[in-house]
Protein backbone atom coordinates (compact mmCIF):
# COMPACT_ATOMS: atom_id res chain seq x y z
CA UNK A 1 0.00 0.00 0.00
CA UNK A 2 1.30 3.00 -1.34
CA UNK A 3 0.55 5.01 1.95
CA UNK A 4 2.06 2.78 4.25
CA UNK A 5 5.79 3.73 1.96
CA UNK A 6 4.11 7.49 2.56
CA UNK A 7 3.93 7.15 6.13
CA UNK A 8 7.36 5.81 6.80
CA UNK A 9 9.15 8.17 4.38
CA UNK A 10 6.93 10.83 6.34
CA UNK A 11 8.54 9.53 9.84
CA UNK A 12 11.84 9.59 8.60
CA UNK A 13 11.72 13.17 7.20
CA UNK A 14 10.34 14.57 9.86
CA UNK A 15 12.20 13.27 12.80
CA UNK A 16 15.46 13.88 10.11
CA UNK A 17 14.44 17.70 10.35
CA UNK A 18 13.51 17.86 13.84
CA UNK A 19 17.21 16.37 14.63
CA UNK A 20 19.21 19.20 12.06
CA UNK A 21 19.66 22.56 13.09
CA UNK A 22 18.06 24.42 16.14
CA UNK A 23 18.34 28.02 14.91
CA UNK A 24 15.28 30.62 14.89
CA UNK A 25 14.20 29.70 11.29
CA UNK A 26 13.59 25.94 12.63
CA UNK A 27 11.72 26.86 15.48
CA UNK A 28 9.96 29.28 14.08
CA UNK A 29 8.93 26.03 11.46
CA UNK A 30 8.35 24.31 13.96
CA UNK A 31 5.81 26.06 15.26
CA UNK A 32 4.15 26.76 11.73
CA UNK A 33 3.98 22.53 12.07
CA UNK A 34 2.64 23.09 14.96
CA UNK A 35 0.02 25.80 14.01
CA UNK A 36 -0.96 23.58 10.92
CA UNK A 37 -1.28 20.76 12.82
CA UNK A 38 -3.64 22.47 15.19
CA UNK A 39 -5.57 24.14 12.43
CA UNK A 40 -6.20 20.35 11.20
CA UNK A 41 -7.40 19.03 14.55
CA UNK A 42 -9.84 22.17 14.67
CA UNK A 43 -10.93 21.11 11.33
CA UNK A 44 -11.63 17.50 11.56
CA UNK A 45 -13.66 18.21 14.48
CA UNK A 46 -15.57 20.70 13.02
CA UNK A 47 -16.26 18.37 9.95
CA UNK A 48 -15.67 14.87 11.12
CA UNK A 49 -16.67 13.89 7.66
CA UNK A 50 -14.01 15.63 6.12
CA UNK A 51 -11.11 13.39 7.97
CA UNK A 52 -12.91 10.64 6.51
CA UNK A 53 -12.83 11.72 3.44
CA UNK A 54 -9.19 12.74 2.86
CA UNK A 55 -8.81 9.09 4.65
CA UNK A 56 -10.47 7.62 2.07
CA UNK A 57 -9.20 9.33 -1.01
CA UNK A 58 -5.32 8.32 0.10
CA UNK A 59 -6.90 4.61 1.03
CA UNK A 60 -6.33 4.53 4.70
CA UNK A 61 -10.30 3.51 5.40
CA UNK A 62 -11.42 5.50 8.38
CA UNK A 63 -10.77 8.94 9.37
CA UNK A 64 -9.53 7.75 12.89
CA UNK A 65 -6.75 5.57 11.33
CA UNK A 66 -5.54 8.59 9.49
CA UNK A 67 -5.77 10.04 12.40
CA UNK A 68 -4.18 7.69 14.46
CA UNK A 69 -0.66 7.20 11.74
CA UNK A 70 -0.37 11.10 12.10
CA UNK A 71 -0.14 11.07 15.84
CA UNK A 72 2.60 8.51 15.30
CA UNK A 73 4.61 10.86 13.21
CA UNK A 74 4.29 13.62 15.68
CA UNK A 75 4.93 11.61 18.32
CA UNK A 76 8.20 10.34 16.92
CA UNK A 77 8.98 13.37 15.94
CA UNK A 78 8.96 14.87 19.06
CA UNK A 79 10.82 11.88 20.80
CA UNK A 80 13.35 12.58 18.98
CA UNK A 81 13.93 16.29 19.31
CA UNK A 82 13.54 15.36 23.45
CA UNK A 83 16.10 13.09 22.51
CA UNK A 84 18.82 15.90 20.79
CA UNK A 85 17.84 18.63 23.94
CA UNK A 86 18.07 16.24 26.32
CA UNK A 87 22.20 15.40 24.88
CA UNK A 88 22.56 19.00 24.59
CA UNK A 89 21.33 19.58 28.07
CA UNK A 90 23.45 16.91 29.68
CA UNK A 91 26.55 18.39 27.75
CA UNK A 92 26.06 21.30 29.53
CA UNK A 93 25.17 20.04 32.63
CA UNK A 94 28.51 17.67 32.57
CA UNK A 95 30.49 21.25 31.31
CA UNK A 96 29.61 22.72 34.67
CA UNK A 97 29.68 19.79 36.99
CA UNK A 98 33.55 18.94 35.62
CA UNK A 99 34.15 23.03 35.92
CA UNK A 100 33.24 22.77 39.88
CA UNK A 101 35.02 19.58 40.51
CA UNK A 102 38.18 20.52 39.11
CA UNK A 103 38.28 23.64 40.80
CA UNK A 104 37.50 22.05 44.04
CA UNK A 105 40.57 19.77 43.52
CA UNK A 106 43.79 19.92 45.22
CA UNK A 107 46.36 21.21 43.17
CA UNK A 108 48.05 18.52 40.92
CA UNK A 109 51.74 18.93 42.66
CA UNK A 110 53.66 20.40 45.55
CA UNK A 111 52.67 20.46 48.83
CA UNK A 112 48.96 19.49 50.30
CA UNK A 113 46.91 21.17 53.35
CA UNK A 114 49.68 19.28 56.48
CA UNK A 115 50.18 16.05 56.57
CA UNK A 116 48.47 13.45 58.35
CA UNK A 117 44.67 12.84 57.44
CA UNK A 118 43.16 15.07 55.60
CA UNK A 119 41.50 18.20 56.88
CA UNK A 120 37.64 17.96 55.34
CA UNK A 121 36.77 21.72 55.08
CA UNK A 122 33.98 22.84 53.92
CA UNK A 123 33.21 22.36 50.22
CA UNK A 124 35.98 19.96 49.99
CA UNK A 125 33.21 17.07 48.81
CA UNK A 126 30.51 18.79 48.15
CA UNK A 127 26.66 17.46 48.93
CA UNK A 128 27.53 13.98 49.22
CA UNK A 129 25.04 11.41 49.91
CA UNK A 130 26.52 8.93 51.80
CA UNK A 131 24.58 4.89 51.77
CA UNK A 132 22.86 5.24 55.22
CA UNK B 1 58.45 5.69 47.54
CA UNK B 2 57.34 4.79 44.17
CA UNK B 3 60.71 4.03 41.86
CA UNK B 4 61.60 7.40 39.98
CA UNK B 5 61.19 7.59 36.26
CA UNK B 6 58.15 7.64 36.27
CA UNK B 7 57.53 11.99 37.83
CA UNK B 8 56.01 12.78 34.47
CA UNK B 9 53.63 10.03 34.40
CA UNK B 10 49.90 10.48 35.78
CA UNK B 11 47.47 7.66 36.10
CA UNK B 12 43.99 8.24 35.79
CA UNK B 13 41.42 6.38 37.92
CA UNK B 14 37.94 6.84 36.95
CA UNK B 15 35.70 4.98 40.12
CA UNK B 16 31.82 4.71 41.08
CA UNK B 17 31.45 2.27 43.49
CA UNK B 18 34.58 -0.11 43.97
CA UNK B 19 35.07 0.21 48.10
CA UNK B 20 35.23 -3.70 48.38
CA UNK B 21 38.64 -3.69 45.89
CA UNK B 22 39.79 -0.08 45.95
CA UNK B 23 42.45 0.10 48.45
CA UNK B 24 44.23 -2.45 47.02
CA UNK B 25 43.94 -1.40 43.75
CA UNK B 26 45.27 2.16 44.86
CA UNK B 27 48.37 0.53 47.20
CA UNK B 28 49.56 -1.33 43.67
CA UNK B 29 49.06 1.71 41.63
CA UNK B 30 50.67 3.54 44.49
CA UNK B 31 53.68 1.13 44.85
CA UNK B 32 54.85 1.77 41.17
CA UNK B 33 53.90 5.24 40.28
CA UNK B 34 54.04 8.60 42.51
CA UNK B 35 50.81 10.72 40.69
CA UNK B 36 47.56 9.28 40.83
CA UNK B 37 44.07 11.25 39.78
CA UNK B 38 41.65 9.48 41.34
CA UNK B 39 37.86 11.04 39.73
CA UNK B 40 35.04 9.94 42.00
CA UNK B 41 31.60 10.00 40.27
CA UNK B 42 29.78 10.25 43.33
CA UNK B 43 30.13 7.16 45.11
CA UNK B 44 27.66 5.90 47.91
CA UNK B 45 30.34 3.22 49.28
CA UNK B 46 33.14 5.24 50.32
CA UNK B 47 35.31 5.24 47.57
CA UNK B 48 36.49 8.28 47.51
CA UNK B 49 37.28 8.45 51.15
CA UNK B 50 39.80 5.45 50.67
CA UNK B 51 41.22 7.93 48.06
CA UNK B 52 41.53 10.45 50.62
CA UNK B 53 43.59 7.89 52.60
CA UNK B 54 46.04 7.85 49.85
CA UNK B 55 46.22 11.27 49.58
CA UNK B 56 50.26 10.89 50.96
CA UNK B 57 51.21 8.50 48.56
CA UNK B 58 50.23 11.01 45.51
CA UNK B 59 46.83 10.20 45.17
CA UNK B 60 44.54 13.41 44.18
CA UNK B 61 40.64 13.28 44.50
CA UNK B 62 38.42 14.95 42.16
CA UNK B 63 34.86 14.24 42.75
CA UNK B 64 31.88 14.76 40.58
CA UNK B 65 28.99 16.88 42.30
CA UNK B 66 26.63 13.66 40.96
CA UNK B 67 27.15 10.81 38.74
CA UNK B 68 28.06 11.47 35.26
CA UNK B 69 29.61 8.37 33.93
CA UNK B 70 32.93 6.48 33.75
CA UNK B 71 33.58 8.78 29.68
CA UNK B 72 33.11 12.11 31.41
CA UNK B 73 35.12 10.96 34.32
CA UNK B 74 37.95 10.40 32.31
CA UNK B 75 37.79 13.60 30.31
CA UNK B 76 37.67 15.12 33.72
CA UNK B 77 41.15 13.51 34.71
CA UNK B 78 42.49 14.23 31.83
CA UNK B 79 41.74 17.87 32.21
CA UNK B 80 42.77 17.51 35.82
CA UNK B 81 46.52 16.02 34.67
CA UNK B 82 46.85 19.05 32.18
CA UNK B 83 46.95 21.25 34.77
CA UNK B 84 50.47 19.99 35.53
CA UNK B 85 52.76 21.48 33.82
CA UNK B 86 55.28 18.57 34.23
CA UNK B 87 52.81 15.76 32.89
CA UNK B 88 54.14 13.99 29.99
CA UNK B 89 52.36 10.43 30.26
CA UNK B 90 49.01 9.25 31.14
CA UNK B 91 47.77 5.71 32.27
CA UNK B 92 44.07 4.82 32.41
CA UNK B 93 42.98 2.34 34.73
CA UNK B 94 40.10 0.73 36.30
CA UNK B 95 39.26 0.64 39.30
CA UNK B 96 38.18 -2.50 39.89
CA UNK B 97 41.11 -4.79 40.11
CA UNK B 98 40.86 -5.99 36.99
CA UNK B 99 43.99 -4.36 35.35
CA UNK B 100 48.16 -4.79 36.37
CA UNK B 101 50.35 -2.13 37.12
CA UNK B 102 53.04 -4.65 35.33
CA UNK B 103 50.95 -4.14 32.24
CA UNK B 104 50.68 -0.11 32.58
CA UNK B 105 54.39 0.24 33.11
CA UNK B 106 55.43 -1.76 29.80
CA UNK B 107 52.45 -0.05 28.22
CA UNK B 108 53.78 3.62 29.26
CA UNK B 109 57.60 2.99 28.52
CA UNK B 110 56.97 2.51 25.17
CA UNK B 111 55.77 6.18 24.69
CA UNK B 112 57.09 8.79 22.76
CA UNK B 113 57.10 11.44 26.13
CA UNK B 114 59.18 14.33 24.17
CA UNK B 115 56.59 16.26 23.84
CA UNK B 116 57.66 17.02 20.28
CA UNK B 117 55.60 17.09 17.39
CA UNK B 118 55.64 14.38 15.37
CA UNK B 119 58.35 14.96 12.36
CA UNK B 120 59.01 18.16 13.62
CA UNK B 121 60.47 20.90 12.30
CA UNK B 122 63.80 20.06 13.48
CA UNK B 123 63.72 17.24 11.74
CA UNK B 124 64.99 14.99 13.72
CA UNK B 125 64.89 12.26 11.37
CA UNK B 126 64.45 9.02 13.84
CA UNK B 127 63.93 5.59 12.21
CA UNK B 128 60.18 5.05 13.68
CA UNK B 129 57.94 7.74 14.75
CA UNK B 130 57.05 8.13 18.67
CA UNK B 131 53.90 6.42 19.92
CA UNK B 132 51.33 9.01 20.91
CA UNK B 133 48.82 5.71 22.42
CA UNK B 134 49.20 2.45 23.79
CA UNK B 135 46.27 1.01 23.79
CA UNK B 136 45.69 -2.09 26.02
CA UNK B 137 44.43 -5.26 24.33
CA UNK B 138 43.26 -9.13 26.16
CA UNK B 139 42.88 -10.55 22.97
CA UNK B 140 46.32 -9.30 21.11
CA UNK B 141 48.12 -12.86 19.80
CA UNK B 142 44.81 -14.88 20.13
CA UNK B 143 44.00 -14.60 23.66
CA UNK B 144 40.87 -15.86 24.81
CA UNK B 145 40.32 -13.12 27.52
CA UNK B 146 39.48 -15.40 30.46
CA UNK B 147 35.53 -14.11 30.01
CA UNK B 148 32.43 -16.17 29.68
CA UNK B 149 31.31 -17.06 26.37
CA UNK B 150 28.24 -14.43 26.08
CA UNK B 151 30.42 -11.83 27.36
CA UNK B 152 32.79 -12.67 24.75
CA UNK B 153 30.33 -12.77 21.74
CA UNK B 154 28.75 -9.91 22.80
CA UNK B 155 32.58 -8.09 23.18
CA UNK B 156 33.55 -9.34 19.72
CA UNK B 157 30.27 -7.73 18.05
CA UNK B 158 31.43 -4.55 19.65
CA UNK B 159 34.95 -5.05 18.64
CA UNK B 160 33.90 -5.51 15.46
CA UNK B 161 31.58 -3.22 14.95
CA UNK B 162 33.72 -0.46 16.41
CA UNK B 163 36.25 -1.24 13.74
CA UNK B 164 34.27 -0.62 11.14
CA UNK B 165 32.71 2.65 12.43
CA UNK B 166 36.57 4.71 13.39
CA UNK B 167 38.42 2.85 10.30
CA UNK B 168 41.03 0.57 12.41
CA UNK B 169 41.76 -2.99 12.69
CA UNK B 170 42.18 -3.38 16.53
CA UNK B 171 41.84 -6.87 18.32
CA UNK B 172 39.96 -5.03 21.58
CA UNK B 173 38.21 -1.45 21.05
CA UNK B 174 36.69 -1.89 24.93
CA UNK B 175 39.33 -1.92 27.25
CA UNK B 176 39.91 1.10 29.96
CA UNK B 177 44.09 0.40 29.91
CA UNK B 178 45.79 2.74 28.01
CA UNK B 179 49.03 5.00 27.72
CA UNK B 180 49.38 7.94 26.09
CA UNK B 181 52.04 11.07 25.84
CA UNK B 182 50.54 14.77 26.41
CA UNK B 183 50.03 15.48 22.84
CA UNK B 184 47.12 12.59 22.90
CA UNK B 185 45.72 14.01 26.11
CA UNK B 186 45.56 17.25 24.54
CA UNK B 187 43.83 16.07 21.67
CA UNK B 188 40.69 14.07 23.53
CA UNK B 189 37.65 15.81 24.23
CA UNK B 190 35.37 12.78 25.61
CA UNK B 191 31.48 13.97 25.02
CA UNK B 192 30.18 10.63 25.68
CA UNK B 193 29.75 10.46 29.29
CA UNK B 194 28.51 6.62 28.96
CA UNK B 195 30.20 3.33 27.50
CA UNK B 196 30.13 5.06 23.96
CA UNK B 197 33.02 6.80 25.37
CA UNK B 198 35.53 4.12 24.22
CA UNK B 199 34.92 4.46 20.51
CA UNK B 200 34.65 7.82 20.53
CA UNK B 201 38.93 7.71 22.37
CA UNK B 202 39.70 5.84 19.21
CA UNK B 203 37.60 7.67 16.51
CA UNK B 204 39.39 10.92 18.12
CA UNK B 205 42.85 9.31 18.20
CA UNK B 206 42.16 8.14 14.35
CA UNK B 207 41.49 11.58 13.45
CA UNK B 208 44.23 13.39 15.19
CA UNK B 209 46.63 11.37 13.10
CA UNK B 210 48.21 9.86 16.60
CA UNK B 211 50.48 7.20 16.36
CA UNK B 212 48.69 4.05 18.52
CA UNK B 213 49.75 0.31 18.91
CA UNK B 214 48.13 -2.32 20.88
CA UNK B 215 49.90 -3.90 23.31
CA UNK B 216 48.82 -6.93 25.02
CA UNK B 217 47.46 -6.93 28.57
CA UNK B 218 46.25 -9.65 31.08
CA UNK B 219 42.18 -8.59 32.40
CA UNK B 220 41.25 -10.33 34.98
CA UNK B 221 37.70 -11.35 35.81
CA UNK B 222 37.32 -12.16 39.48
CA UNK B 223 34.26 -13.28 41.26
CA UNK B 224 34.13 -9.37 42.10
CA UNK B 225 34.41 -8.03 38.09
CA UNK B 226 32.42 -10.69 36.98
CA UNK B 227 29.06 -9.42 39.48
CA UNK B 228 30.19 -5.70 39.60
CA UNK B 229 30.79 -5.55 35.15
CA UNK B 230 28.83 -4.25 32.11
CA UNK B 231 26.40 -6.10 31.88
CA UNK B 232 25.43 -7.67 28.30
CA UNK B 233 22.18 -5.43 27.82
CA UNK B 234 23.94 -2.29 28.78
CA UNK B 235 26.05 -3.09 24.90
CA UNK B 236 22.54 -2.07 23.56
CA UNK B 237 22.42 1.43 24.96
CA UNK B 238 25.73 1.98 24.06
CA UNK B 239 25.04 1.07 20.60
CA UNK B 240 22.17 3.68 20.44
CA UNK B 241 24.11 6.31 21.85
CA UNK B 242 26.73 5.65 19.36
CA UNK B 243 24.05 5.66 16.41
CA UNK B 244 21.74 8.64 17.69
CA UNK B 245 24.20 11.47 18.34
N1 LIG C 1 33.57 7.59 37.25
C1 LIG C 1 32.83 6.52 36.94
N2 LIG C 1 33.44 5.37 36.79
C2 LIG C 1 32.71 4.31 36.50
C3 LIG C 1 31.29 4.35 36.32
N3 LIG C 1 30.88 3.09 36.01
C4 LIG C 1 31.98 2.31 36.03
N4 LIG C 1 33.08 3.04 36.34
C5 LIG C 1 34.49 2.62 36.48
O1 LIG C 1 34.98 2.21 35.22
C6 LIG C 1 35.80 1.07 35.35
C7 LIG C 1 35.30 -0.05 34.48
O2 LIG C 1 33.94 -0.29 34.75
P1 LIG C 1 33.31 -1.71 34.61
O3 LIG C 1 31.87 -1.55 34.96
O4 LIG C 1 34.12 -2.68 35.38
O5 LIG C 1 33.43 -1.98 33.05
P2 LIG C 1 33.99 -3.29 32.33
O6 LIG C 1 35.23 -3.70 33.04
O7 LIG C 1 34.23 -2.83 30.93
O8 LIG C 1 32.90 -4.32 32.42
C8 LIG C 1 35.86 0.78 36.85
O9 LIG C 1 37.02 1.38 37.36
C9 LIG C 1 34.61 1.43 37.38
O10 LIG C 1 34.76 1.84 38.72
C10 LIG C 1 30.66 5.61 36.47
O11 LIG C 1 29.45 5.76 36.34
N5 LIG C 1 31.48 6.65 36.77
MG1 LIG D 1 35.58 -3.93 35.03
Amino acid sequence: MLIKVVLILAVAVVSLFMLRGHGARRQALRRLGLLAFAAVAVVSIIFPDLLTAVAQKINVGRGADLLLYVLIVVFFSYVASRYVRDRRADQRVTALARRLALSEAPPPRGALPAAGPEPQTGLAGGPTPEAP
Amino acid sequence: MPATGFDDVWVVIPVYNEAAVFASVLADVTGTFGHVCVVDDCSTDGSAAIAQEFAGRGVRLVRHPFNLGQGAALQTGLEYVLGDPLMRRVITFDADGQHHVADAVAMVERLDASGATPAGPAGQASSRPGLDVVLGSRFLGGGKGEMGGAKRLVLKAAIAYTNLVVGMKLTDTHNGLRAMNRRAVAALHITQNGMAHATEILEQVKRANLAYVEHKVKISYSPYAKAKGQSLLNAINILVDLVLR
